[in-house]
């Protein structure tokens, strides 16, 4: 797995859970170092490891702790490029939300080592869309539902999100779109730190 | 010649929404129409009605008057700015219409970064086909890539002069090693610079090891590292050459008295005991000093065999004391350093 994915559960573990925590998962996953380098690679099993030492310590079912994953790298403020890169998707959530699958390529353009799940979006019916992505690795069906979940109201949209489950080796996730316009969203500028 | 309307057979909306930056010209030059994103740029200023050459000045062609030669420029690729700040430079396209006016459509090319920012644009200002907003993102995200790779460079970076300072310290004593002393010396060569040697040898330290254990010898060594480092000043160089064996490296100094008066006050704070584990050591250090003004042409390596012969002086007149390098001492070999008895008394309880 990519150094960014690995070096996101660190800061996670950290930011959420203290210093002391994320020592405790380096000790239960016998990493053998203290860090992650973001710009390196991993054997997927060192992520894994991860993973499940994490929610053991956290006393968290891993799937709860990976959507998590995806709301800190939406909410906290030491991720913030992240939230503003996904906000480059679109105008609106749905705007967004129908340019989901160009994520991976996007990802790919920044840092072409970074393979991310495919994944496609259908619309099931007005307004309710099913996200499918490739389970492999397993998991980032959960990550995707704790992004949403923050980028829905990082637009200021009302979203009702269910992890479906596996098909045919796919993650599936559900999106209802009930309000476009619920609340008032964060503001994006194109340009940086204006 | 008035203001015509434009025969084109689009709706101006659909202009607007695919090219949001076009001007319109009468055949005259006098802008006729401007898209929404280009009217945004100059904020109250009306441009409709102003001759283009009031607003643009175009980058290209030996400072001719170009809106005498519109007809010039069509279908070449053009480089224009605002003629009143903020001076923001677009890429620019002319093209004739029907009407015998002219279509130019614009954008800010490179100047997009900057562009966004001065205006605060939103995705909306850009055509939905233009990659404006990707190339924004673009540069965000390799912004951002960049950073956790100069972090990783920097740790990189960090790791490497650590191991670089390992591999010239010696670990036991913090002190240079031979490695370091040879490039110290080497430079100053190069430099022509004014140096002293020491050469020290600890006396009666090998009498420490034998009756009291090699952890007795090491807080021994790592006391006189310290006594060493303190008695010379930041400059100067303090190597550990071997077991007992250092090497000082005095520079830009070749005050024998001074030198002389260094190397008594070391070996009196050499003599005072060290204390382990309830026991006392004693030891005390011979010294043989060259300075590079006694040669002509000073020679690194000779200047360091005769600091070392010095030495061996001192140790043959009875240790505990400082020779200065004469050539004398070589005319006059000594008996080999085997032949001197080793004493025994270092050790009192």
């Amino acid at each position: 797995m990519h150094g960014l994915v690995n070096r996101s559960i660190q800061c996670f573990i950290r930011d959420t859970y203290g210093m002391d925590t994320w020592q405790a998962v380096v000790q239960a996953a016998e990493l053998g170092f203290d860090n992650f380098e973001a710009m390196l690679s991993y054997e997927d099993s060192v992520t894994h490891q991860v993973i499940f030492a994490a929610a053991k310590i956290l006393d968290k079912p891993a799937h709860t702790m990976l959507e998590d994953i995806g709301t800190y790298l939406i909410c906290h403020k030491n991720v913030g490029y992240l939230r503003r890169l996904l906000r480059f998707g679109g105008d609106t959530f749905l705007e967004f939300l129908l340019s989901v699958d160009e994520l991976p390529d996007r990802a790919r353009l920044a840092v072409p080592e970074l393979k991310l799940p495919a994944l496609e979006l259908s619309e099931v019916s007005p307004g309710a869309f099913s996200l499918v992505m490739a389970a492999e690795p397993l998991g980032f069906g959960h990550v995707a539902m704790g992004i949403l979940r923050a980028m829905a109201d990082d637009y200021g949209a009302l979203v009702y999100l269910e992890y479906a489950g596996l098909q045919h080796g796919n993650e599936i996730v559900s999106v209802q779109l009930l309000e476009s316009s619920f609340a008032e969203g964060r503001t994006f500028d194109l340009a940086i730190g204006v | 010649m008035g203001m015509c309307d434009p025969v084109v057979s689009m709706p101006p909306k659909i202009l607007d929404r695919l090219l949001p930056m076009h001007l319109l010209l009468d055949a005259a030059g006098v802008i006729t129409r401007v898209g929404p994103t280009l009217e945004k740029l100059r904020g109250d200023e009306t441009l409709t009605g102003q001759r283009l050459d009031d607003v643009f000045a175009l980058r290209r062609g030996g400072g001719k008057c170009w809106s005498a030669q519109l007809e010039d420029l069509v279908h070449s690729r053009l480089r224009l700015h605002f003629c009143r700040p903020p001076c923001t430079t677009f890429k620019g396209i002319l093209m004739p219409m029907p009407d015998g006016g002219y279509l130019l459509n614009l954008s800010f090319g490179i100047a997009v970064i900057d562009a966004v920012r001065e205006y605060r644009l939103t995705s909306s200002d850009f055509a939905p086909t233009d990659l404006a907003v990707e190339m924004l993102y673009l540069v965000e995200a390799n912004t951002a890539v960049l950073d956790e790779s100069k972090k990783l460079n920097m740790r990189l970076q960090g790791a490497r002069l650590a191991a670089e300072q390992q591999a010239s310290t010696d670990t036991l004593t913090g002190l240079k090693n031979r490695r370091a002393m040879d490039e110290v010396l080497a430079r100053m060569s190069f430099l022509n610079s004014s140096f002293a040697v020491m050469q020290l040898d600890l006396d009666f330290f090998k009498a420490v090891n034998d009756t009291m254990g090699h952890a007795a010898g090491d807080k021994v060594l790592q006391v006189v590292a310290q006594i060493l480092t303190n008695e010379t000043r930041m400059i100067d160089l303090v190597a550990r050459v071997g077991g007992d064996e250092f090497v000082l490296i005095f520079d830009q100094m070749d005050d024998v008295d001074q030198l002389v008066k260094i190397a008594e006050r070391i070996i009196a704070r050499l003599e005072e005991p060290v204390v382990f584990e309830g026991k006392t050591c004693i030891i005390s250090g011979s010294v043989g000093l060259a300075i590079s003004s006694f040669y002509d042409q000073p020679d690194v390596d000779k200047i360091l065999s005769d600091a070392d012969l010095a030495l061996y002086a001192s140790k043959h007149a009875g240790r505990a004391r400082v020779t200065i390098y004469s050539p004398e001492l070589r005319a006059n070999p000594l008996p080999e350093p085997s032949d001197l008895p080793e004493l025994t008394n270092a050790v009192s309880s």
